[in-house]
């Protein structure tokens, strides 16, 4: 059923922190390894090694530059580099899901997953256009719409350790950057980051209430002094002195 | 937007048929035998071509049939279903006329009703959508609806009723454009929002994901130049209303008639692929493409 449930019992879904991702990619590999060899449709590639490679992946990894605007105390900022994983927000009025036609796309009453159901898909792309993000992906092997499941298949599992009971992107990010958990809880893991970190969402204005939140980059920090070889290389003579010093008088005179 | 053929062809037909059925249904022109067969076959000709070629972008055509149940939230979902029930109620309509010579007058108007409720389905597909602020407007509506009662009243011989709804679909369409070449930035969402680190300074995308391309970019984030789209629009609108317009506008003759009903199509045609090719899926914004 494509309405949107009026409320869900959890709020699963993901805190990614842009002050502390390194643009590794760690997660889109995994992502696209657990969910190519496990639940649904493999996410398959066209064309990998040939001259126009492109394929299926519900983990992105955007670059922006940042220029910060230019003040008095600092006339000259230096810009910022941040590092952008997206991947589906899960959102609560997730315009993706109301648009489909069959009933395959549906968020989840009990934790508010936002899932896909493969074999009722009839691949008319209409939910990609739906979504601001660009977090869903006709496959092109397939013909039916993949995305995100917040690895459905690894948070509930019992045949596998606790500690690997998380998003496959989760649990693989060296950089401890991305954090699971339930946001109806106000006590859980990702409710106290986004509220000490003033966690954001991503085009509010769109009105789709995503349930994943960003935190923001932290202020930089202010160094006065940070090179301790600049002394060392300042020259240790002006003017040349002896012969040297005649030659460059005799070649000023010419 | 990626301007898929499949598509044009769909809403471009689809109208057309829809237009034609909703005049057929007001009893405009009153025909009845062989010439009424004519009529309805032309009418149903181009709306289930139409609607045969928008199953081509399909990733599984073969399950179409599921996109009926949705009606409750989706509006691809309710095109389908007032689809079929228009063609439904205008066969029964056309076959009582046809065959035993029996014009049902209030079965005509039920089909006339659905065929437009139908135009008014397809282009709220494309208007509900807030990730396109160009499409998002109760202008597209107006358009689509405007576009298809003209073509109708051009391809039923209703000359008069053409007369006016061409103009006025005409200045529609110039509408829609002038409005729609603001949309993205009135709609608010740009790359600050989207990537929620306007409040530290100027963003600009530094690398994308990928090397290569990929599904979003080559279906949504289709980039148009600027200058082909001008004359384009010029193109558009002189096959699509004026030309027509002027052609009905000398005493009828069904040879200037038929040229003014293939100028409209052409220029309707062109004004479609630019309908996609120019619109702006916000989702560029995270590839700096907008």
């Amino acid at each position: 059923m494509t309405q949107l449930p009026e409320k869900t019992d959890r709020k699963l879904g993901l805190v990614i922190d842009l002050d502390t991702c390194v643009g590794c990619h760690a997660c889109v590999i995994s992502c696209k390894g657990w969910n190519t060899e496990n639940y649904g449709a493999p996410l398959s590639d066209q064309e990998p090694y040939g001259g126009h490679p492109s394929g299926t992946f519900l983990n992105r990894v955007h670059s922006y530059e940042v220029q910060p605007l230019a003040t008095s105390a600092m006339p000259h900022p230096a810009a910022q580099l941040v590092h952008f994983p997206k991947s589906c927000l899960h959102c609560e009025d997730a315009p993706c899901v109301t648009v489909c036609p069959t009933g395959a796309s549906y968020k989840r009453v009990e934790d508010g997953i936002v899932l896909v159901n493969e074999s009722d898909c009839i691949g008319c792309g209409l939910c990609a256009w739906a979504c601001p993000y660009g977090a869903r992906e006709l496959d092109a092997a397939e013909g039916v719409m993949k995305k995100c499941t917040l690895c459905v298949d690894r948070i509930y599992n019992e045949n596998l350790p606790e500690v690997d009971r998380v998003p496959a992107c989760v649990r693989t990010c060296p950089a401890g950057a991305r954090h699971f958990g339930d946001f109806a809880d106000p006590d859980s893991n990702v409710s106290k980051l986004t509220a000490e970190r003033g966690g954001m969402d991503l085009m509010p204005e769109q009105g789709t209430k995503p349930v994943n939140k960003y935190l923001p980059p932290r202020p930089k920090d202010q160094m006065d002094q940070i090179d301790v070889l600049a002394p060392f290389l300042a020259p240790v003579m002006d003017e040349p002195k002896g012969f040297l010093g005649w030659l460059d008088k005799a070649l000023e005179k010419i | 937007m990626h301007p898929a053929p499949s598509v044009i062809v769909f809403t471009t037909l689809s109208g057309l048929g829809f237009g034609l059925l909703f005049w057929l249904g007001l009893g405009l022109p009153a025909v009845s035998g062989w010439v009424a067969f004519v009529f309805f076959a032309i009418g149903f000709g181009l709306a289930i071509g139409g609607l045969l070629a928008s199953t081509f972008h399909l990733g599984h055509p073969e399950r179409a049939i599921k996109a009926f149940s949705q009606w409750r939230s989706s509006w691809l979902s309710r095109e389908g279903v007032a689809a079929v029930a228009a063609l439904l109620v205008m066969g029964a309509y056309a076959a009582l006329l046809i065959f035993f010579d029996i014009k049902v007058t209030l079965l005509g108007w039920i089909g006339a009703v659905l065929s437009l409720v139908t135009v008014y389905a397809t282009s709220m597909i494309y208007a509900q959508l807030s990730t396109i602020p160009r499409w998002k407007t109760p202008l597209t509506p107006a358009l689509l609806l405007a576009i298809a009662l003209a073509g109708g009243a051009l391809l039923a011989g209703q000359i008069t009723y053409a007369q006016i709804l061409l103009p006025i679909a005409g200045v529609l369409q110039v509408l829609w454009w002038v409005r729609g070449d603001g949309a993205l930035l009135q709609s608010g969402t740009n790359m600050a929002s989207a990537t929620g680190l306007g409040d530290i300074g100027t963003v600009r995308a530094f690398e994308p994901p990928h090397t290569g391309t990929n599904y979003l970019l080559r279906e949504l984030v289709y980039q148009v130049g600027r200058k082909h789209a001008l004359k384009l629009r010029a193109m558009a609108l002189m096959l699509g209303y004026i030309l027509p317009v002027l052609l009905i506008l000398i005493p009828f003759a069904h040879a200037l008639a038929a040229v003014a009903v293939i100028c409209h199509l052409a220029g309707i045609a062109a004004s479609r692929w630019l309908f996609f090719a120019e619109a702006e899926h916000v989702v560029g914004l995270y590839y700096g493409k907008r």
